[in-house]
């Protein structure tokens, strides 16, 4: 046995940190830095890239200074569930912390990812002016900015090459923005644009995309017409992921012809998007990249069945379809017949609440799907009714997924034939896909499900639960099991005190758990929270105003988000939120 | 094991779209929600003066197209109030096609009418007329001039083989008539009125 690690010192630090350079996985630098205190000082000094999955884990400043050489960083800040407004908008999730520690600590920072931040256009300015060699900005789901914070992202940043502004909620009080990009601004590789609702000046976006030879990624917004558009994109021939504008416009043959001859001319082009409320009249025009395409998201074209179809059972080399519940079965069918390579399907509800007459896509399409393409590892699925029988075959015939939500719309809806709970159909998916990650659950469910799921989902990471269980047994099996859970998000469960307390020190080894609309007491919260020191136990409760000290033990929490930290409680807590 | 037990699942097997349960959930929601004293005011299914109906049952069928009508949009309001269910971001929803309906129909229902030989198109509003009966009538008198009855009469035929063709949402050319009255105007283009002799491929009661 090697005593004392000596030998780490028979080497110098830089043909040690050489080494580490081969390590990309957060995890495999984390132990490195575990061996001994020579390779955690070398380690830290030369990490590059920062993964913050929690925003409130770890304060700023002790991030900032324990990797004082970082480039890339990435941090999340409000729970998943945000997305559907089940978080308070004031909830928190600030960028201000971290921009303002990073612009002090990092100035040499290249390149930023935030999702589901509050960013204020303060913060944008900030990130403008510190970072002299700024490359990456990538906003996904985050809010409290305006176009005038891009405006000075555009005027400052002299090399930018990425621009991702990807679902956030921006509010538009500078309709030049993109005329702040300086003449001599020539570096821009990527641009995303479509979350913006507001009219972007296509004649110098025109001039922008002329002077960028490396523009290979251009999503646009909603708003460009049709012929701006094609006249935009025959600027340029070389991208290699290309989202449109609305794609619907009265027939006229020239702009048909044009924007088929533009889109002919893309030789390199790999993924398409926007697509918005696209008719059969212009689709057809397109037909031309189908073949190329490895990625198509038509989330929001509202075209119906029979063009959906033609249009992608051409797209023969497809791994990404992202679709609209209005491709049916009779579309998956083709899709599974077609599509060989395909590995990620989503498909999303295109009337959530039941008004319209409804649409012909059940578990058939799933199934279909599932039989006929043998590299699907990954599925989002919106449908109204299921079978266990329909997921057993789904689990048998693709023992590789990795990632399976499912979300039958109408709650706990049995399988319809035979009335039963789907616990056998979701037992029959965490037995067989064995490297399962993410699980997301729906329909009518009994504690029997979770017991499987707490068995044999090893490698689950992250679990989204709703409408589901009968006592509290149920959250026992996932906390006392899922050695490999991270994320469990829960809504609308009958499970409280007993199952969460009885599992405390499982809630240290996760990132972070939600519950909403379930059985736990304020009193279970309390002894949680002195158990485990290192908690942050968030009760969140939009009604009342009093203050959390003068509620009883037995008093029924609202919502409830508990995440490990190393920061103690925050500091800019809501008046809708405690820590207890 | 579950694997065993399972079922050959061909895609030849023939589609079968089973009934949509709309079962009450609203009680059960309320009461996992915590005593709030909101019973009183929550919304339920059901004819009044009945307790809600159990997981598995059909909702009640109340007498009367009003009344179903009626319980249909309670139905959606009712789901409407389960926060963030079904799990869509929220500017998902300003993006289907049932929207877009509602706000044309606000707008007036203005189609463009072409008839064969006729030298110019005409437009008309759909929404206007109460049925087919109403429709039938307005393009006849809109397009008495080139007489509808006398264009079929010249080709040989007899005094009504004319056809009230239509284009709808997919392209497709359609004969005015099969659909309820609604639906036909939510999907209905453009209309063309066709000479009987072309119209004779497509299906027909009338």
């Amino acid at each position: 046995m090697v005593r004392g690690f000596g030998w780490a010192a028979a080497f110098p630090d830089e043909v040690w940190e050489h080494v580490f350079s081969f390590l990309a996985a957060d995890a495999d630098r984390n132990a490195v830095a575990l061996v001994c205190r020579a390779w955690h000082r070398i380690e830290r000094r030369s990490r590059r890239r920062v993964f913050v999955g929690n925003c409130y884990a770890v304060a700023p400043a002790a991030a900032v200074r324990r990797f004082p050489e970082v480039r890339a960083a990435a941090i999340k800040g409000k729970p998943h569930f945000a997305d559907f407004n089940l978080v308070p908008t004031d909830w928190g999730g600030g960028a201000e912390a971290w921009v303002e520690a990073m612009a002090e600590g990092w100035p040499h920072l290249e390149e930023l990812r935030l999702k589901r931040m509050v960013v204020s256009d303060d913060c944008l300015e900030l990130i403008a002016r510190s970072f002299k060699n700024f490359g990456v900005l990538s906003l996904v789901s985050c809010d409290g900015f305006s176009t005038a914070g891009l405006a000075a992202i555009a005027a400052n940043c002299r090399n930018l090459r990425e621009l991702d502004l990807h679902e956030n909620e921006v509010e538009d009080n500078c309709l030049n923005w993109i005329s702040h990009f300086p003449e001599s601004f020539t570096s821009l590789v990527s641009l995303n644009i479509a979350c913006l609702e507001g009219d972007v000046n296509t004649s110098v976006l025109e001039c922008l995309i002329s002077r960028c030879p490396n523009l290979k990624t251009l999503r646009l917004n909603h708003a460009m017409p049709l012929e701006k558009l094609v006249s935009l994109l025959q600027r340029a021939p070389q991208l290699v992921d290309v989202g449109t504008s609305k794609f619907s416009a009265d027939h006229h043959p020239e702009l048909f012809s044009k924007l088929e001859s533009t889109f002919a001319g893309f030789k390199h082009l790999k993924s398409l998007s926007g697509i918005w409320e696209a008719g059969p009249t212009y689709l057809p025009a397109i037909y031309s990249v189908c073949e190329s395409l490895t990625s198509l998201n038509l989330c929001y074209a509202t075209i119906q069945s029979p063009e959906l179809l033609k249009f992608v059972s051409r797209c023969k080399n497809l791994q990404r379809l992202w679709v609209m519940d209005l491709i049916e079965d009779n579309g998956l069918i083709a899709v599974a017949a077609s599509c060989k390579l395909l590995q990620e399907l989503r498909v999303f509800p295109s009337d959530p609440y039941g008004v319209a007459p409804p649409i012909s896509l059940t578990e058939h399409g799933l199934v279909a799907i599932s039989a006929g393409c043998l590299m699907l590892h990954s599925v989002l699925y919106f449908c109204r009714q299921m079978t266990n029988a329909a997921l057993l075959t789904i689990a048998n015939n693709r023992p590789n997924l990795t990632c399976f939500r499912l979300c039958i719309i109408e709650p706990h809806t049995p399988d319809y034939i035979s009335q039963e709970p789907l616990d056998a159909g979701f037992s029959a998916i965490v037995e067989s896909c064995k490297d399962l990650r993410r699980l997301s659950l729906s329909g009518l469910l009994t504690d029997r499900v979770f017991k499987s799921i707490g068995a044999s989902a090893n490698r689950l990471e992250m679990l989204s639960v709703a409408f589901a269980g009968d006592s509290d047994a149920g959250l026992h099996y996932i906390l006392s099991g899922c050695k490999n859970l991270r994320k469990l998000e829960i809504r609308d469960c009958p499970f409280g005190d007993k199952a969460l307390l009885d599992n405390a020190s499982k809630l240290e080894t996760m990132r972070s758990l939600w519950m909403s609309s379930c059985s736990v007491t304020l009193g279970a919260c309390r002894q949680l929270a002195l158990k485990m020191p290192r908690l942050n136990v968030e009760v969140i409760d939009e009604r009342r105003g009093r203050p959390l000290e003068s509620w009883p033990d037995d008093f029924p929490v609202e919502k409830l988000y508990i995440y490990r930290t190393v920061a103690g409680p925050r500091s800019d807590t809501p008046p809708c939120v405690w820590t207890v | 094991s579950p694997l065993q037990q399972t079922q050959s699942y061909s895609s030849s097997q023939q589609l079968r779209t089973g009934p949509v349960e709309f079962p009450a959930r609203l009680r059960e929601m309320e009461d996992v929600k915590g005593s709030d004293g909101l019973g009183d005011t929550e919304l339920r299914l059901g004819l009044p003066g009945t307790s809600t109906a159990t997981r598995s049952a059909k909702r009640a069928l109340p007498e009367g197209d009003e009344e179903s009508h009626d319980e249909l949009r309670r139905t959606s309001a009712a789901k409407a109030q389960v926060v963030g269910w079904p799990p869509i971001r929220s500017y998902r929803k300003n993006s289907f096609p049932g929207r877009k309906v509602e706000a044309e129909a606000a707008a007036g229902l203005y189609v463009k009418v072409s008839m064969d030989g006729a030298p110019y198109l005409r437009k008309i509003d759909l929404g206007v007329y109460k049925g087919y009966k109403e429709l039938r009538e307005g393009l006849d008198n809109m397009f008495k001039c080139f007489s509808l009855a006398e264009l079929s009469r010249r080709e040989g035929g007899s005094g009504s083989e004319y056809a009230i063709t239509y284009e709808d949402k997919d392209g497709d050319l359609m004969l005015v008539g099969d659909v309820p009255w609604e639906m036909f105007i939510s999907s209905c283009k453009r209309l063309r009125i066709m000479k009987g002799s072309e119209a004779r491929g497509l299906n027909s009661r009338h």
